[in-house]
């Protein structure tokens, strides 16, 4: 009966190391590090070409888009170093010059970093509906229009 | 007038919980009937309470009282009347009003069912429950009051959050709350078992169906989270692993190893500890969801963000924790296991392999889930666990489940011979390597989908076979014709064969989630009026845009004529929702839902005058197959559940 028991408890053993491995080797290359700008251009991290998150501030001026092949040219800081970013594919309504955003994916043989996401900071508080923006009636108001007539 | 009446009835509902805990415990010790009648009474007032509290707030929310700041931030005046009963649930305040109540019903609900039966067990029982209850009201009363009034008071209020004003925010959180407080019964009994010494397998029969029920409303609550996150949210999937979705499928996973485990104590006497343990643990993951979710610590879609909640929870999970570890230790003596596992090859063997892959998984979820965090602290880094982790963690060990949920139910308590498993897993065995061969053949190579395949086929051949085999049985010995036979077996073991049904239930699911998963296809362009977009088999041509006036919202919408394989197949019109109060759009997808695939459509960004929109499309095969394997488990469920009384009685003949 020890014997049987032990089967069970070698059966158990081995589940648990496999799950184990799994875990460890899931980190090890699913994991996604977050770096600044600075951070980047200081230590050289992210060259590995590993896939990594960079977040900064959209550089004013720097945004530039080649609507044939859909291709956003950009660069991030974080008020020292600036890294140029190339992102092919439609970025988030809220992505623009000036706010925040995050990237993800790694940086490329020429030094660009290639992004094949944007997560542009949302800002998910409390606009009174009289605000300085024009309401969505006003900015939609041609396509309304359109239906009515 | 409402704020106060609200505030009393919480405050009182509050005396009430610790009037009848204590009243409870020390009316049965000293053996005081008037005492202990009262704690009863105690538990029923205590409902009545909540009730009143809990309307209190429906009637502030449906008359629009806006002097309540939980009302003016969660309502609005021209709001269809369920959406604004729904706001009772929309936000954190009312959320846990609405916990307080449910947990108040149960209670109620124990009371009144057990009074008369289980005198022993019951006292401890209420006490816990109450102690469960008064930590619920005192997180109302301090740091969530839902009451709460503020001035100047606003005209209008800000209405729900968007993404909530869908007729599935009336059913998802009430199935995922059901779910949630029902596990506390369980867990009050073996507290009760613990304390009073009387740790045999009774508080697991008073508490088999209050543990199934639990789960059945928790894994539709999952299921129907991530239907609404299909249609809702518009990005195309059902499941992100989120942080707010792990918090709901932590429990389910201990819930679910304990759902099994139990049955081996009730046939062998053994795991009392680890059953113990379980259900602590899935009690425990309850309030540690809740805790993730309210306490803003960790980044989500759908988190409530407010920070002294956390603090209580995490307090309550602390005491929750010391004290079933204390009387786990305190009961030591008492809870030696009676059998041991006699053989490899068991349904015992089998069921402890299963629930240790479910607690495993569990584990695997909670690291990735706190990963962030901890790393943070620790290393001082910042990193992000998506998707690939977990996806990469959960597919071995989903596909090992699948494997022993074939086996287990076919091999013998104390263990079988190599004959007999042949005998029972030879068919199904070969029936899922025939569907693993025949789908490569028609070109599916991905190893991860043909595995499923083979052992969801396998797993829904084993519980046909057992149908089969147990009709046939039934015909021989009782003669009775195939319906009669198959009634009869349900009325005989019901919670075996409302088993096979989830099991099958959970195979359609593995096999929708595999295929979308595996075999989605997706395309994003910007199409100026009549260009086109392919995608798969299907053709999508943008013909213009339109806007049109609601209630809450301006709705832009992009008309597209679907051709399928160049043939026109009809219209669809997905749209964005543009919010005064938000700054985002809301996207409002449109789909059209097959067995073998769905067409998804979601509108991008778009030009004002109309002359070109972006579009994506998603061909997601088989996800409906992933509502169809949630509803099966659901139905096998109920139908395990359901009371004898409403069954035909058994007829002669042995019983299984």
């Amino acid at each position: 009966m020890r014997g049987r028991n032990r089967q069970v408890l070698i059966g158990g053993l081995v589940i648990l190391a496999s799950i184990g491995y799994l875990v460890w080797t899931g980190t090890q290359q699913a994991l996604v590090y977050f770096y600044t700008p600075s951070e980047i251009q200081a230590r050289e991290v992210g060259r590995t070409g590993r896939r990594i998150r960079l977040g900064g501030l959209v550089v004013e001026g720097s945004l530039t888009h080649a609507p044939d092949t859909l291709t956003y040219m950009f660069q991030l800081t974080d008020g020292g170093a600036r890294i140029p970013v190339r992102f092919k594919g439609i970025p988030p309504d809220l992505f623009k010059e000036g706010t925040g955003a995050i990237v993800e994916g790694q940086i490329g043989a020429d030094g660009v970093f290639d992004a094949d996401l944007i997560m542009a900071k949302h800002n998910e508080e409390y606009r009174p509906p009289s605000g300085d923006r024009p309401s969505p009636q006003e900015l939609y108001r041609s396509l309304i229009k359109r239906e009515r007539s | 007038m409402t704020a106060e009446l609200g505030n009393i009835a919480l405050w009182t509902a509050l005396v009430t919980a610790l009037f009848g805990a204590g009243a409870a415990v020390i009316g049965h010790r000293r053996g005081n009937t008037p005492l202990f009648e009262g704690a009863h009474n105690a538990v029923l007032v205590h409902w009545a309470l909540v009730t009143i509290a809990l309307l209190s707030l429906e009637y502030a929310l449906i008359t629009s009282d806006f002097s309540i700041r939980y009302v003016a931030s969660n309502s609005s005046r021209n709001y269809p009347v369920w959406y604004k009963i729904a706001g009772l649930w929309g936000a954190l305040e009312g959320s846990l009003l609405l916990w307080a109540w449910m947990q108040a019903t149960l209670a109620a609900q124990v009371v009144v069912m057990y009074r008369r039966k289980h005198r022993d067990f019951l006292p401890y029982v209420s006490a816990v429950l109450m102690g469960i209850s008064a930590f619920f009201l005192l997180v109302l009363l301090i740091p969530a009051n839902p009451f709460e009034r503020h001035a100047p008071v606003p005209s209008e209020g800000r209405g729900l959050n968007p993404l909530l004003e869908d007729t599935s925010m009336l059913v998802h959180p009430l199935l995922l709350y059901s779910g949630y407080v029902g596990f506390t019964v369980p867990y009050a009994f073996a507290m009760a078992a613990l304390i009073t010494g009387r740790t045999r397998e009774e508080w697991l029969y008073i508490t088999r169906r209050w543990a199934v029920a639990a789960w059945m409303f928790l894994t539709s609550g999952i299921i129907y989270g991530g239907w609404w996150s299909y249609h809702v949210l518009g990005w195309g999937g059902y499941w992100a692993w989120d942080p707010v979705e792990n918090a709901s499928f932590m429990p389910w996973l201990a819930g679910t190893a304990y759902i099994h485990s139990v049955m081996i104590q009730e046939k062998r006497g053994m795991l009392k500890v680890w059953n113990l343990t379980l259900i602590s643990l899935t009690f425990s993951l309850v309030i540690f969801g809740t805790f993730l979710t309210r306490s803003g610590i960790l980044n989500s879609v759908h988190a409530f963000t407010q920070g002294a909640v956390g603090y209580f929870f995490l307090a309550f999970l602390a005491l929750i924790l010391l004290s079933t570890v204390t009387l786990l230790t305190y009961r030591a003596d008492r809870l030696k296991s009676e059998g041991a596992v006699d053989s490899f090859l068991s349904r015992e063997s089998a069921f402890l392999f299963n629930n240790l892959l479910l607690v495993t998984f569990c584990f695997t979820v909670f690291l990735g889930t706190l990963f962030p965090l901890l790393a943070e602290a620790v290393r001082g880094v910042k990193v992000s666990v998506g998707a690939p982790y977990f996806n990469y963690v959960a597919r071995p060990i989903a596909l090992g489940l699948l494997f022993l949920m074939g086996v287990g139910p076919v091999i013998p308590w104390r263990g079988g011979s190599w004959v007999s498993l042949r005998r029972n897993l030879l068919g199904p065995a070969l029936a899922g390597l025939a569907a693993g061969g025949t789908t490569f053949v028609f070109g599916i190579k991905s190893p991860w989908v043909l595995m499923t395949y083979a052992l969801a086929v396998f797993v829904s051949a084993v519980a046909v076979q057992e149908y089969y085999r147990g009709i046939r049985a039934r015909r021989k010995t009782a003669g009775e014709g195939p319906l009669a036979a198959l009634g009869q077996l349900f009325v005989r073991n019901r919670r075996r064969y409302g088993g096979f049904i989830v099991h099958v239930g959970v195979a359609l699911l593995a096999i929708g989630i595999a295929s979308s998963s595996a075999f989605q296809v997706e395309q994003e362009r910007m199409l100026k009026q009549g260009e086109s977009l392919e995608a798969g088999r299907y053709q999508v041509r943008f013909e213009r845009l339109t806007g049109s006036e609601g209630p809450t919202h301006v709705k832009v919408q992009g008309i597209f004529t679907i051709f399928n394989d160049r043939h026109e197949a009809g219209r669809m019109t997905p749209g964005l929702r543009f919010y005064p109060t938000q700054q985002e759009p809301i996207a409002e997808v449109d789909y059209w839902i097959g067995f073998k695939e769905d067409l998804y459509l979601i509108l991008g960004s778009f030009d004002r005058e109309g002359s070109w929109a972006v579009v994506k499309i998603l061909v997601n095969p088989m996800v409906s197959w992933i509502w169809i394997g949630g509803a099966i488990m659901a139905l096998g469920t109920l139908l395990g559940l359901l009371p004898a009384g409403l069954l035909p009685p058994p007829v002669k003949g042995e019983r299984s």
